[in-house]
This record gives C-alpha cells, sequence and structure tokens, in this order.
C-alpha cells in the first residue's frame, strides 16, 4: 500500500497482494518471504514442480488457510481483518469438484451459485459457456470426470467475482473445453477481473505474469533447530 | 517468525536448566512423603491402616485435575497464539495426567473394596472422575488419528477447552445424579478435620507429584520435538532430492 | 439469514434424496430398543422400571452413528471449503448443519421414542415428560454432535473416535433427561429438570457454533 501511494498512483480500484508470506505444511517450510501482487486485467500463472506449495499458496489466497507469517491485502487493508468480505469476491476452484451425486447438474450450480447472489438467468448462460447445455436434470452421479470438472468451472461465471483462484483447471479437459476455459479467462480480465492460475501445463493465455514457487523454497530449514 | 523458529532451541536450553531442579525435589518429597504416609503417620480410627491409600489416592486426583487444566491453558495458547510448544506441552501432558486419573481410579477402587466392601462404587467423585479419564483418552486419540500432526495438535486443543467448559457441568450433573440415585448409602469422606500429622505427608505427596509431572512433562516434550524434527528433516530432504 | 435458510435448505433437499441414510438410523433405534427386553427378561414392572433410561440411551446411540455422515462427504468433495468460502461465517454454516441434522435425525427419533415407549410399558403419567425432554434434547445432542462430527474430519477412525468423543460430554443431557421422566412417573414436578435442559440447549446454541467453526477451519486447513 505504502508502495503505490509512493509511486503516485491514485486511481488503484483494486489491487490483492500478499506480502512475505510463508507456509508450514506437514513440519516442512514450503515457502517464505513470498511477496506477490496482482491488479485488474491481470492474470498471475503459480508454477512449480509436485509439493513446491502452489495450491498450499492459492489456499492462503484463498484464507482457506492461514499463512505461518505474513499478510494478504486488498486495495490497501489487510484482509484478515473480514474474511467474509474477502470470501465474497473470489471463486476458487480447487482439485475437488464439491459436486453432490443426488443433485442434478443445474441444482448443483445453483447452489453455490445463490449462495454468492447469482440470479438464476446466469446458472442458464454458465451451463452453456462451459458447453453442458442439455445436461441440466442429469444428476451429478452420471458426469464423467471432465464434465464434472466443467461444472466446477461454471461457478465462476454464475456469479460475479473479481478474483478467480484456479488450481489445475485444465485437468481432465478436453481441448474444446481448455478453449473454452481460456476464452472465458480472457473475458473475465477484459471486465476488469483478475485471475491467478496454478498449472504445470502451458495453458497458452497471453499476457500473464509467472511466479515460480521453487524460488521462495525454504533450503532445508530446520524448523526445531536447536534441539538435542 | 524469527521468534517462533529460535523458541525451541531456547526451550531446550530452558529445560536443562530446569531438569534438576523438579526430578531431585520430587523424588525426596515422594520418598519423604512415602516414609510419613507408610510408617510414621497414625492409622485412621475408623479406617485402620487402609487410610494410607489417601497419600496416593487424594494428590493423584488433584493432579488429574491440575494436569487437565494446565493442558486447556496450554492448548488456548496454542490455538490463538499458533505458539509451537503449547501444542507441544499439551500433547506431553496428556498421557501423564491420564496416568494420574488412572491411578486415582485404581487406589480409589482398592480403597473402596474394604470400606465400601466393593470395587466400584457409582460416587459421584468417582463417576467424575471416570468421566474426566474418558475426556483424556478422548484427547489424545484424537490427537493419534491424523495423518498430519499439525492437523491433529488443533482438533485435539479445541476438544481440550470444550472439555474444560464442560468437566464442572458434568460434575454439577453427577453430584446431583448421585445424591438422587444413592442417598447416603455411601461414606462420605467429610469427616472431622484432618490431623497435621497426616496433611504433612500429605503435603508432601502432593508436591512431589507436581514437581514430578513438571520434570516428566519437560522430558516428553524434548522426546516429542526431537520426534517431529527427525520427521520434518527427513521431509525436507526429500524435497530438496527431488527439486536438485 | 440468507445464507442460513439456503444452506437449510440444500441439507434438506440432500437428506430428502437420501431418505435412507435417516430412516436406517431411525430402524437401529428400534432394533437396539428391543435388544433390552431380551437382556433383561420380559418382565413388565422391570421395563417399565428401565423405559426412561432405555428409551434415552438407545436414542442417543442411534444419535451417534448418524454424526460422521454430518461433514463427512462435504469434506470428503470439496462442498466444505465451498461453504467456508461463502458469504456465511463458518458459525452460520455450523448452526445450519446442526439444524439440519435435528430436522433429519433428531425429529425422526423424538417421534420414534414414544414408540418405543410403549414396548417398555413407560406409565401414561411419563409421555409427556418424555417428549419434552426429547424435544429440549435431541437438539442440543445434535449440537454437541457437530463439534465431534467436525473435530474428527478426515481422521483414521472417525466414528468410533467420534463417539468416543461425544458421550462423556452428553452425559448430562441422559442425567436430566431421564430424571425428569422419572420423577414425572413418580408424581413428582418436573419444572426443575427442563429448565436444566432448557439451559444447556441455550448454552449449547451459543457456545458450539463457535467450537464448530474452529474445528471446520483447522480441518480445511
Amino acid at each position: 500500500m505504502v508502495k503505490s501511494r509512493q509511486l503516485g498512483q491514485v486511481a488503484v480500484t483494486m489491487r490483492f497482494f500478499g506480502e512475505n508470506l510463508s507456509c508450514i505444511r506437514g513440519e516442512r517450510l514450503v515457502f517464505s518471504e513470498l511477496d506477490f501482487a496482482i491488479e485488474p486485467g491481470a492474470a498471475l500463472v503459480l508454477t512449480g514442480s509436485n509439493g513446491s506449495g502452489k495450491t498450499s499458496l492459492l489456499r492462503v489466497m484463498a484464507g482457506l488457510t492461514r499463512p505461518s507469517a505474513g499478510q494478504l491485502g486488498w486495495q490497501d487493508g489487510p484482509i484478515t481483518d473480514d474474511p467474509e468480505t474477502h470470501h465474497s469476491r473470489l471463486h476458487y476452484v480447487g482439485h475437488l469438484d464439491a459436486l453432490k451425486p443426488v443433485l442434478s447438474v443445474r441444482e448443483n450450480l445453483a447452489t453455490w451459485s445463490h449462495l454468492h447472489g447469482g440470479p438464476d438467468k446466469k446458472i442458464t448462460s454458465a451451463l452453456k459457456k462451459l458447453r453442458l447445455e442439455g445436461f441440466e436434470n442429469i444428476p451429478g452421479r452420471y458426469l464423467s470426470a471432465g464434465q464434472r470438472r466443467r461444472l466446477s468451472l461454471a461457478r465462476l461465471v454464475a456469479s460475479d467475482a473479481p478474483l478467480w483462484l484456479l488450481d489445475e483447471p485444465t485437468i481432465a479437459l478436453d481441448a474444446p473445453s481448455v478453449d473454452a476455459v481460456r476464452s472465458l479467462i480472457a473475458e473475465h480480465r477484459r471486465n476488469g477481473g483478475m485471475a491467478v492460475i496454478a498449472t504445470n501445463v502451458d495453458l497458452g493465455i497471453a499476457d500473464t505474469s509467472e511466479l515460480n514457487l521453487l524460488d521462495f523454497a525454504a533450503a532445508n530449514e530446520d524448523i526445531w533447530e536447536g534441539v538435542t | 517468525m524469527i521468534q517462533q523458529y529460535a523458541n525451541p532451541a531456547r526451550f531446550n536450553r530452558l529445560a536443562k536448566t530446569l531438569m534438576p531442579w523438579f526430578a531431585w525435589p520430587a523424588g525426596i518429597l515422594i520418598v519423604t512423603g512415602l516414609y510419613f504416609a507408610l510408617f510414621n503417620s497414625p492409622p485412621d480410627y475408623q479406617q485402620g491402616d487402609t487410610v494410607r491409600i489417601m497419600y496416593v489416592h487424594v494428590p493423584a486426583a488433584w493432579m488429574a485435575l491440575f494436569v487437565y487444566t494446565s493442558m486447556a491453558i496450554s492448548s488456548a495458547v496454542g490455538l490463538i497464539w499458533k505458539h509451537p510448544l503449547a501444542h507441544l506441552s499439551a500433547q506431553a501432558a496428556a498421557p501423564i495426567g491420564a496416568c494420574f486419573t488412572f491411578i486415582c481410579l485404581l487406589t480409589g477402587s482398592l480403597w473402596g473394596k474394604p470400606m465400601w466392601g466393593t470395587w466400584w462404587v457409582w460416587d459421584a467423585r468417582l463417576t467424575s472422575v471416570l468421566i474426566l479419564f474418558f475426556l483424556y483418552l478422548g484427547f489424545m486419540a484424537l490427537h493419534n488419528a491424523f495423518d498430519d500432526p499439525a492437523r491433529g495438535e488443533r482438533s485435539a486443543a479445541i476438544l481440550a477447552i470444550i472439555g474444560f467448559i464442560n468437566v464442572p457441568i458434568i460434575k454439577f450433573s453427577v453430584d446431583w445424579w448421585n445424591t438422587l440415585h444413592q442417598p447416603a448409602s455411601v461414606v462420605k469422606m467429610s469427616g472431622p478435620a484432618i490431623h497435621s500429622s497426616m496433611l504433612y505427608p500429605l503435603f508432601m505427596m502432593a508436591i512431589g507429584f507436581t514437581l514430578y509431572f513438571g520434570a516428566l512433562l519437560l522430558l516428553r516434550m524434548k522426546t516429542l520435538m526431537l520426534v517431529r524434527r527427525a520427521c520434518g528433516m527427513s521431509m525436507a530432504q526429500l524435497h530438496q532430492q527431488a527439486a536438485e | 439469514m440468507k445464507a442460513l435458510t439456503l444452506i437449510l435448505g440444500r441439507e434438506i433437499r440432500l437428506a430428502l434424496r437420501q431418505i435412507g441414510d435417516s430412516a436406517i438410523i431411525v430402524l437401529f433405534f428400534v432394533l437396539a430398543a428391543v435388544l433390552f427386553p431380551f437382556g433383561v427378561g420380559p418382565e413388565p414392572n422391570m421395563l417399565a422400571r428401565m423405559a426412561p433410561g432405555g428409551v434415552w440411551v438407545t436414542a442417543l446411540l442411534a444419535a451417534m452413528l448418524s454424526f460422521e455422515r454430518l461433514f463427512t462427504p462435504d469434506y470428503e468433495d470439496g462442498s466444505l471449503e465451498q461453504l467456508a468460502l461463502g458469504p456465511a461465517p463458518l458459525e452460520m454454516v455450523a448452526l445450519a448443519k446442526a439444524a439440519a441434522h435435528w430436522l433429519t435425525t433428531g425429529l425422526p427419533l423424538m417421534i420414534a421414542a414414544p414408540l418405543i415407549a410403549v414396548l417398555y410399558r413407560l406409565p401414561d403419567a411419563g409421555y409427556g415428560a418424555l417428549l419434552i425432554t426429547m424435544a429440549l434434547g435431541t437438539p442440543t445432542i445434535s449440537l454437541i454432535g457437530t463439534i465431534g462430527a467436525a473435530l474428527t474430519l478426515g481422521s483414521r477412525r472417525g466414528g468410533v473416535l467420534l463417539s468416543l468423543l461425544v458421550i462423556p460430554l452428553i452425559v448430562p443431557v441422559l442425567i436430566f433427561g431421564t430424571a425428569a421422566i422419572d420423577a414425572a412417573i413418580g408424581g413428582f414436578p418436573v419444572r426443575q429438570h427442563l429448565m436444566l435442559m432448557g439451559g444447556f440447549l441455550l448454552g449449547a446454541l451459543v457456545l458450539t457454533p463457535l467450537a464448530t467453526a474452529a474445528a471446520l477451519c483447522q480441518a480445511l486447513e
């Protein structure tokens, strides 16, 4: 926040940033002293090998995990002050699909969309954008892995949120669906949205900044140092 | 963050210094206390020599409550300030407290046989301690039920605090239940004021038990830290190898 | 508040689609209760004497079986993450979950309880107290059970561990629940017992969502 004032940027409407973040998982310091910042229309791609902490960082960004140190901020205030407000401005699509096998495709999507205050007509268009029209009344248990993934991604467009946090969004998707996701992200950015995408494959998204988690890996740091 | 990492080392030094100050007096107090309790205190005019069980039973009961309280406090500290040593101290204290509780139940039962003619009486006090024992077991079981140790310690910490709030309610309910179902069929301990020749060894034992708990707690915390350190180091090594 | 009704609606819709899950709990209640006479003999006075305790204990055991499914499916399929990321605080989610659990499990148990009491030949004077204690006690148990369910999420031995944690905590409900019925049968006033049970319910209503939310929060970390 201090930085942007020093630079004299007055018209920054939204900015999502993290300062000096570190995260401990399973007795191990996964990353430390990590800074990032993202502004409207931008996309941040998280890379790094398995176990480098991409998912951990996304969960920290979503507020699901508290960082071991450092803090997240929105515009110029820390988000810890008001987690519910932070939650209302983001969509998180993780490894799990959050689908109920006994609910129909439409009911599944409506559950989350209504919770975020999305209108009914957006549900129809969201299903269409993810090539799920015609599946509305199929129970969730009959969907294939790719279809489940698409339904999960449909949450992004069924209600509005400026920040998208996507964890390997294209896993299990066929080529036309990957194109659909790419154009969704592009449209979101054109409308001033932000996206953070953790991926190990090149999604072919134009004009992104990259954050390699391996650059912040803590070199064999011993949390219990000095205990003998 | 630095303070958080430096703490284990500082604790390690502190534990080394404190250890003899706990361990030696604990040993001396318990041995002298036991001598007075077994050989140099008067038998009870009603209960005879069986009253000597009291010198272990009563301090064990005090410790059962004291350790649970300490566990609940360190759990709260661990949850609020995310202090890793606080969770560790709760984890280390639980089996010690459970042992004291078990000793209390066992000696209570041994005492009950000659006094009440039966090994177990649904006496309000014994029943409450039994439930406290279950709370200890629940804490330990929950602590060990997760693959991620950090998850186990936080879950168990929440349970310890809930249990702490619940103990008085349970105690109240059991007291009430007991008076309803067992009117005055039980010999109550509230006899005449206890004589000082019995009181001194009792206090010696109580302080001895407390110091013994302190020594054991330090020892167990150190052991647990070493286990965690070994686990963390091998994980870090694996990840470094994978990265290279 | 809107979020609360939305989550509650979702829970009830899910429960209705899987009505068998609730039905099997009630079935267990009936079966376990039927076991008692086989154990203690069919002597009517004996059965009537143990009726209040028998109904309450078997209802509690049946409830124990239901808690494991309270959060586990949502935890495993990622719905819990999405609920946590919704606009409602986790305390609200916990409260909605407890309310849904009561509607789909506590209420059916409460309806089945007088039928079991008939099998045990509970004296007529006890039925009113049985229903009122059930009405006050089952929501308390749903609330305390949500804590246990949240604490054991993702653990290796969920169900048994959950019972180990929850049973000591619900002893007071059992004590006053049966005592009130006993008092009613004996012609004594039951107001004091019911006030205490009401007090437990209010206390649980205020405190358990906080504990459950804390437990859920760290289950998601």
